[in-house]
C-alpha cells in the first residue's frame, strides 16, 4: 500500500467515525470545527518568545520565571486553569538545556505552538536522552565540549521550556524586537536562539 | 514491564528528520482527529489519562507502524468501544 492509499483509507475511517457519532447525537461537525479552531488559535511559539523577551529585559520577572514558571507565565495570561506545572530551565555560558517527552509528546503547547513532527518521532525521543550532543549536531547546533547538556523529560503533569541566552549585541532592542529573535527550536533547546 | 511507547534510550531508530515543519497538520483527517478528541473529551466520554493509556496499550508492532495521529484515532475508537459508544467492528460495517 502506498502512503497515499494509506492516507485515503484512514481519511475514510475518520469520516465514517464522525458520521456515526453525529448519527448517535454525540457530536456535530460544527463542534469539531470549533475545537480545531480553538486548538490552533490559542497555541503559538510567539507566546513563549514573549515570555523569554520579558525575562531578558526584566530581572525581577526572570527570577520569578525560574522560581515558578507556571505562576510567572500566568502573569502574562498563559496556562490559566491548567493542571500542568511549567518549569523554565535557563541556558548559561556552561549549561545548555533541551526538552523531550520520551513517552510520547508532552509539550507546553500554549507557549510553543503545535509541536514539530520530529519532536514526536521515536528517533528524537529515544536518542536525545542517550546522545544529546550528537542529536543537537544533527540540528546544526555544535556545542563546545565544556558546555554541559541537561535533558528534561516531560510528563503528563510537568512541562518544560528553555530560556535561551540573550544574544550579544542586542542591548538596544525593544522587548518586541527581542521576542522576534526567539525561535520555537530555541524554546525546545535544539537551537541557541 | 515497559510498554512500547517507552523508547527513551532505545537504540536503532536512526537519524532524525529535522525538517522544521511548521504545519500543525499534514492532512485534513489529522485535524478532524484532534477536533474529535477535544470534543469527545470535553463531553466527558473519556479523559486524557484514559486516552494516553489507550495509545500505550497498542500492540507494539501496530504502534510502531502507525503515524502519530493514526495512534490518536486508534485510541479514540478503542475507548469508544470499551465504553459501549461503538459496537466492536461498527466502524468497519
Amino acid at each position: 500500500m502506498t502512503g497515499e492509499h494509506l492516507d485515503a483509507t484512514i481519511a475514510r475511517r475518520v469520516r465514517r467515525l464522525e458520521t456515526l457519532l453525529e448519527e448517535k447525537g454525540l457530536i456535530t461537525g460544527e463542534r469539531v470545527d470549533e475545537a480545531i479552531d480553538a486548538f490552533l488559535a490559542s497555541s503559538s511559539p510567539a507566546n513563549g518568545a514573549r515570555v523569554v523577551a520579558r525575562a531578558w529585559t526584566d530581572e525581577a520577572y526572570r527570577s520569578r520565571l525560574l522560581a515558578d514558571g507556571t505562576a510567572a507565565v500566568r502573569e502574562l495570561g498563559y496556562m490559566e486553569g491548567s493542571y500542568q506545572r511549567l518549569r523554565v530551565v535557563e541556558n548559561t555560558a556552561d549549561t545548555h538545556n533541551v526538552i523531550v517527552c520520551t513517552l510520547c509528546s508532552c509539550y507546553p503547547l500554549r507557549l510553543l505552538g503545535p509541536s514539530p513532527s520530529w519532536y514526536k518521532s521515536e528517533a528524537y525521543r529515544s536518542r536525545v536522552v542517550r546522545e544529546p550532543r550528537s542529536v543537537l549536531r544533527e540540528f546544526g547546533l555544535e556545542l563546545p565540549g565544556t558546555v554541559d547538556i541537561t535533558v528534561w523529560d516531560s510528563s503528563a503533569e510537568s512541562r518544560y521550556m528553555v530560556l535561551p541566552r540573550r544574544p550579544e549585541g542586542t542591548e538596544g532592542l525593544t522587548e518586541e524586537e527581542l521576542a522576534a529573535l526567539v525561535t520555537r527550536n530555541a524554546l525546545i533547546g535544539t537551537a541557541t536562539v | 514491564m515497559a510498554r512500547i511507547n517507552d523508547v527513551g534510550g532505545t537504540q536503532g531508530f536512526g537519524a532524525i528528520d529535522t525538517a522544521d515543519d511548521t504545519e500543525p497538520f499534514h492532512a485534513d483527517w489529522e485535524a478532524r482527529v484532534v477536533g474529535l478528541f477535544n470534543t469527545l473529551r470535553a463531553q466527558g466520554l473519556f479523559n486524557t489519562n484514559e486516552f494516553r493509556d489507550a495509545i500505550e496499550s497498542m500492540p507494539p508492532a501496530e504502534y510502531l507502524a502507525a503515524s502519530y495521529y493514526e495512534r490518536w484515532f486508534t485510541a479514540i475508537v478503542a475507548l469508544l468501544e470499551t465504553k459501549g459508544v461503538l459496537e466492536p467492528g461498527e466502524l468497519d460495517d
